[in-house]
């Protein structure tokens, strides 16, 4: 069977509320407009308006209301029509649900199961403010569970998760693949499927390089993958899926079995995902195993801009994770690195 | 069967709706008891001041002696069951929420009997089973966490309603209006309560705030200004407030004139934006625990030495709860590792550097 994400987002969210009264919608045009992107689309049908909120442009004030809300005995799911808007509100996600069951000395245990949620990254044309990716961003604060959702099923099992979960979560979405089609098993449509949180994902296994990536660009990491495999490079493509906690082992464990890693994400390289990965292999014995330096793909470190040609050179493809594997596999170092 | 009598409040100040009541019933024994507590709060924040100067006390401390009416009269107008979310000033709240003071200045010292294990400090207090929740220390975040809690209140079909109670120098943040836009357009039932004190940190409401009548920054909100230094003025008002709020109207401004002796925090003597005159003036014509005082007095419902002998029963109440505080161990040094999320721990925690993070095999 195949599934959309979003159809995937829809109904984990659909089946959590049915499942549990306490489990309510909020945001800006979830309900009348059936959600910007239409993930809310039938729930305010289903559930009426006191489960499916309204509400207006002001982000730091519903953020909050939300978190006050999971103190109160709520379970809120929080939509953000983009995460870029959540900037607006970042205080609330990392000060007041993040940090609250550490600083209240775990006495506030089960009081913030608020999840944070919406569109993440780049779109297409749509320029610097509406074009950022904050998986490293929410990925670096203890206290927050953070998910990167790459397919239908991570989409119906993170949801899922995150909804039961006591913890405040982030679940990080990507608009470009809410339309796409991805096979689901039996298993993914059952009502209590989930994902763990620091479980990533083998989604092909390999023996000769290991590409760790996150959302949509694990998709063109398989592209990559596929293309090299008729070369003969047998690539190991790892779903990050949980950014925090990080699934350390499975990463540190392909890279000793494959002894080469390339890292892919969409977002800028600094104090990225992939920064954090190499770390993690320099300070463990995997950097022992490696054959090669550890190659990052990422978005290009500037504002997105909005013309085509340029929003291309931002955005990483299989094609760059496809050189960058090569160069990899060569072994050495690239003949252009300097300083 | 105990006596009572009825206290004229000081003139209030409205919007959009009615004056509370001009006059209020006080029994013998609540008048008694506003006495204790004002003046365990006073005790206790006396306390703090000395434990901060001994260096006991680390960072930040904010403390109450001079607002105690306010906290009082919110404890005393509203229900235990209903929800509260102040500031960083929060030592007061928490005690009357019913923690232990041995708890409170533990959690001050930094020690394992702290309410918050240590973790929290002097602005991180809670006590979530008595829905106090806090203790927040980022200016006005806690005003729509208030809202959401009378979110929640309304959402689960209780009678509770949440009070969100922050500064004059909070009362200028966006997320204020925000949090009272969207309590107005539900209906929330929530109280938001303007502490104003007259200075944020050392700036004067005249300097920061282009209009300083709090009570009508809700604008399509109701509001009440009353005298935040009078116990059964606040009370009064609280009890209007919460009825309002109870009766389905949605959401209220209150806005108590109140004074704080101390500076901002520890760190502010207070007294390069104001002068000792207004602070002393404050103190000897306004004080909210000797106009208690004197209430009971013209009362005869006790003797000016009864009164000091309660005083005397709160000194030692601290003097134990601080000494019991000394003699608590700091944390656990495990500790530092706990508590980030409720459920199962992170399989890796990293430390200041990497062989001495936490390892936990799951």
């Amino acid at each position: 069977q195949k599934m959309t994400v979003r159809d995937a987002l829809t109904s984990g969210m659909d089946e959590e509320m049915e499942r549990d009264e306490t489990v309510f919608l909020i945001g800006e045009e979830v309900a009348e407009y059936q959600g910007a992107y239409k993930v809310s689309k039938g729930l305010l049908q289903k559930y009426g308006a006191k489960r499916v909120v309204d509400t207006p442009i002001t982000e730091a004030g519903f953020t909050g209301l939300a978190v006050g809300a999971a103190f109160g005995g709520l379970r809120p799911i929080c939509e953000y029509m983009t995460w870029n808007f959540s900037m607006q509100a970042i205080d609330h996600i990392v000060n007041s649900a993040g940090k609250i069951h550490s600083m209240s000395g775990g006495k506030i245990t089960k009081s913030c199961p608020v999840v944070f949620r919406g569109n993440n990254g780049a779109a297409k044309g749509v320029a610097s403010q509406h074009s950022q990716d904050f998986s490293a961003w929410y990925g670096s604060c203890p206290g927050l569970k953070v998910f990167s959702v790459y397919d239908s099923e991570d989409a119906r099992g993170m949801m899922k998760v995150a909804i039961r979960d006591n913890d405040p979560v982030v679940v990080l979405e990507n608009e470009l693949l809410l339309g796409e089609e991805f096979d689901v098993s039996p298993e993914v449509l059952d009502k209590d499927f989930t994902i763990e949180f620091g479980k990533a994902k083998i989604m092909k296994p390999g023996i000769d390089i290991t590409i760790v990536a996150l959302a949509r660009m694990v998709g063109e990491s398989l592209k990559a993958a596929e293309q090299l495999e008729k070369e003969g490079i047998s690539c190991e493509v790892i779903n990050l899926r949980s950014i925090r906690p990080l699934d350390r082992d499975t990463v540190i464990q392909s890279a000793m079995k494959t002894n080469r890693l390339v890292t892919v994400e969409e977002g800028w390289p600094q104090h990225g995902v992939g920064a954090e990965i190499c770390a993690l292999i320099m300070e463990t014995a995997a950097f022992d195993y490696l054959d090669a330096p550890v190659e990052r793909v990422t978005g290009a470190d500037v504002p997105m801009p909005y013309a085509a040609n340029l929003e291309a050179l931002c955005t990483p493809t299989a094609d760059n994770i496809y050189a960058a594997v090569m160069r990899t596999m060569r072994g050495g170092k690239t003949p252009d690195r300097q300083s | 069967q105990c006596s009572t009598a009825t206290f004229k409040c000081s003139p209030t100040k409205v919007h959009l709706c009615e004056h509370p009541p001009s006059e209020i019933e006080i029994t013998k024994s609540e008048m008694m008891h506003y006495f204790r507590e004002m003046s365990r709060i006073r005790r206790m924040e006396l306390a703090s001041d000395m434990l901060y100067k001994q260096r006991l006390i680390r960072g930040f401390c904010h403390l109450y002696d001079g607002q105690e009416a306010v906290a009082m009269g919110v404890d005393a107008g509203t229900r235990p069951d209903d929800h509260l979310i102040t500031a960083y000033r929060c030592h007061a709240q928490q005690l009357l929420r019913g923690d232990t003071m041995k708890s409170i200045i533990a959690e001050m010292l930094g020690r394992k009997g702290g309410a918050a294990k240590g973790k929290g400090g002097s602005m991180h207090l809670y006590l979530p089973e008595k829905r106090f929740h806090g203790g927040n220390g980022i200016v006005g975040a806690q005003v729509p966490i208030g809202a959401g809690l009378a979110f929640a209140a309304k959402y689960l079909g209780e009678e509770s309603l949440a009070i969100a109670m922050y500064g004059d120098g909070a009362a200028n943040q966006g997320q204020v209006f925000e949090a009272a836009n969207m309590a107005a357009l539900w209906k929330l039932p929530c109280i938001f309560l303007c502490e104003n004190n007259m200075y944020g940190m050392g700036t004067s409401t005249d300097r920061a705030s282009a209009q300083n009548e709090f009570y009508l920054r809700g604008a399509y909100v109701a509001g009440i200004q009353c005298d935040g230094m009078d116990v059964a003025s606040s009370r009064a008002t609280m009890k209007y407030a919460a009825d309002w709020c109870r009766a389905g109207n949605g959401p209220i401004f209150v806005e108590m004139k109140t004074y704080r002796y101390h500076g901002h925090s520890m760190s502010d003597p207070g007294k390069s934006y104001r002068s000792k005159q207004e602070v002393s003036g404050y103190r000897n014509e306004k004080d909210c625990i000797e106009q208690v005082k004197t209430y009971i007095l013209e009362q005869k419902w006790a003797t000016a030495d009864e009164l000091k002998q309660i005083d005397k029963e709160c000194r030692k109440e601290v003097d134990e709860a601080v000494n019991w505080a000394k003699a608590q161990p700091e944390p656990d040094v495990e500790e530092v590792f706990s508590d980030i999320y409720s459920g199962k721990p992170p399989s890796f925690i990293r430390a200041t550097d990497y062989p001495s993070s936490c390892v936990t095999s799951q």
